[in-house]
């Protein structure tokens, strides 16, 4: 039995089922309130779920249960009387130390915590860093939406920001430099100053089996770096697009990367009004399109950055995404088939496998 | 002391009581007093720059007021989402 975690524009959906076919609405929470991303810890068994309500501004909340009672998480706001406010948190992931959780949000915010996410504290390294006033907002606000641990090594990270680029870290947070040498904006003249590009990272993974490899789709550009998001080298010859939102991998195979390419920027549904999901076992240097069982025909779909996700490895590998159109899709063989496993949902906002 | 009148969440999360005699000259100080007694209200009207959230409306005496509105002892103020969303 697979769940999925479903966050939407209308609450949050528990799917369970059979990976290969259609999954059961077991629960949902949240009800009317955009629920943007929802995550269980598999180290405790809580789910953590960020919800941005219109009235009443974004807060994280956990449970045991989330067919029950919801505890509301403490420390997720910036810090009081400042010139900014919290706008919304796009995603949580666990750490690598005990009972530690990373949330990433709007303006360009980390948060975290020690204690299974009932308290959380900003990192100040990040909020306070002297670049700040420059970073700019992409379409989406000033995201924090992709946080990258490194197994075994909790000093370790990497984030994107759209548009504000990756960030890396050794230590544990406590100092940021950027990580974006090799990414180019197609988006701003050739002769803009460096320090004054917002470079709209999309998505960030990295490589479990190989953790100086991570892979990114960028606004205009895949990307894939060897040494651990120093420098970035372009992958996307043989991709219909290279604008899309999410990054999936196979995290048994570090040559691996899953995409799914939208037209443009200028019309950001599924290229060729085909869904098709592409897949790398190389590293980038070939891409392959998967599309047996998703819709091949006058098919104008958007799928968001937090809302593809996988489950288990290799041949085994299990991938689901969400669209805006409510509908979600997931294969039980690695891609090279796909089912439909919910549809007429609220538009949806992000999935989360486990 | 002025009258806050709460609903919905809000009246849940400040001990499932409406109305809350709260001192303060403003609206501003009012919320924040409300704050003090109920702290689970804290970040829900007021955000972190002690604006009050751009989807909610306060009413001081059925007038929209805002944070710096001035507030007599006998005065009611209702805290009500704003008729919005998607």
């Amino acid at each position: 039995m697979t769940e999925l975690l479903v966050g939407t524009r209308k609450g949050l959906f528990v799917l369970e089922g059979e990976p290969g076919g259609p999954f059961e609405v077991s629960a949902r929470a949240f009800a009317g309130e955009p629920v943007e991303y929802a995550l269980r810890d598999s180290r405790t068994g809580s789910v953590l779920a960020s919800v941005t309500s219109a009235f009443y501004g974004p807060k994280v909340w956990y449970t045991d249960d989330p067919k029950g009672e919801w505890e509301q998480a403490s420390g997720v706001a910036l810090p009081e009387g400042g010139e900014g406010a919290l706008e919304r948190i796009w995603v949580i992931v666990a750490g690598e130390a005990g009972g530690t959780l990373y949330a990433g949000g709007d303006p360009g915010v980390l948060f975290e915590s020690r204690d299974g996410g009932a308290s959380w504290e900003l990192n100040r390294g990040l909020w306070e860093h002297p670049s700040r006033e420059f970073w700019q907002p992409g379409g989406g606000g000033l995201c924090l939406h992709s946080i990258a641990t490194w197994p075994g090594d909790p000093d370790r990270l990497a984030v994107g920001i759209s548009a504000a680029g990756v960030w890396l870290s050794d230590d544990g947070g406590a100092t940021w430099r950027k990580g974006n040498e090799g990414l180019v904006a197609g988006y701003v003249p050739e002769n803009t100053p460096p320090d004054q590009i917002g470079l709209c990272v999309h998505r960030l993974h990295r490589a479990p089996a190989r953790p100086e490899r991570l892979f990114m789709q960028f606004h205009g550009g895949v990307y894939r770096s060897d040494d651990a998001g120093e420098t970035w080298t372009d992958i996307a010859a043989g991709l219909p697009s290279d604008f899309g939102f999410p990054l999936a991998l196979d995290p048994g195979d570090p040559d691996s990367a899953f995409l799914i390419p939208l037209t443009a920027d200028t019309d950001r549904v599924t290229s060729d009004s085909r869904v098709r999901v592409y897949e790398t076992r190389d590293g980038g240097a070939s891409w392959m399109a998967r599309g047996s069982g998703l819709p091949q025909g006058h098919a104008y779909l958007t799928i968001l950055r937090e809302a593809f996700d996988w489950l288990g490895d290799g041949e085994a590998l299990e991938l689901y995404f969400g669209a805006t159109s409510g509908d979600v899709f997931g294969s039980r063989d690695a891609g090279a088939s796909w089912a439909t496993v919910a549809i007429r949902l609220p538009p949806v906002l992000s999935v989360a496998a486990g | 002391m002025a009258l806050v009148r709460l609903r919905g969440p809000l009246k849940r999360l400040a001990g499932d009581l409406s109305g809350h005699a709260v001192e303060g000259a403003t609206v501003g100080e009012l919320l924040r007093a409300l704050e003090r007694a109920h702290p689970a209200t804290g970040g829900w009207i007021l955000d972190e720059r002690g604006i009050v959230r751009r989807h909610i409306n306060v009413f001081v005496n059925g007038e929209l007021g805002g944070v710096e509105t001035a507030v007599a002892p006998e005065d009611r103020v209702d805290v009500l989402p704003a008729i919005s969303g998607g």
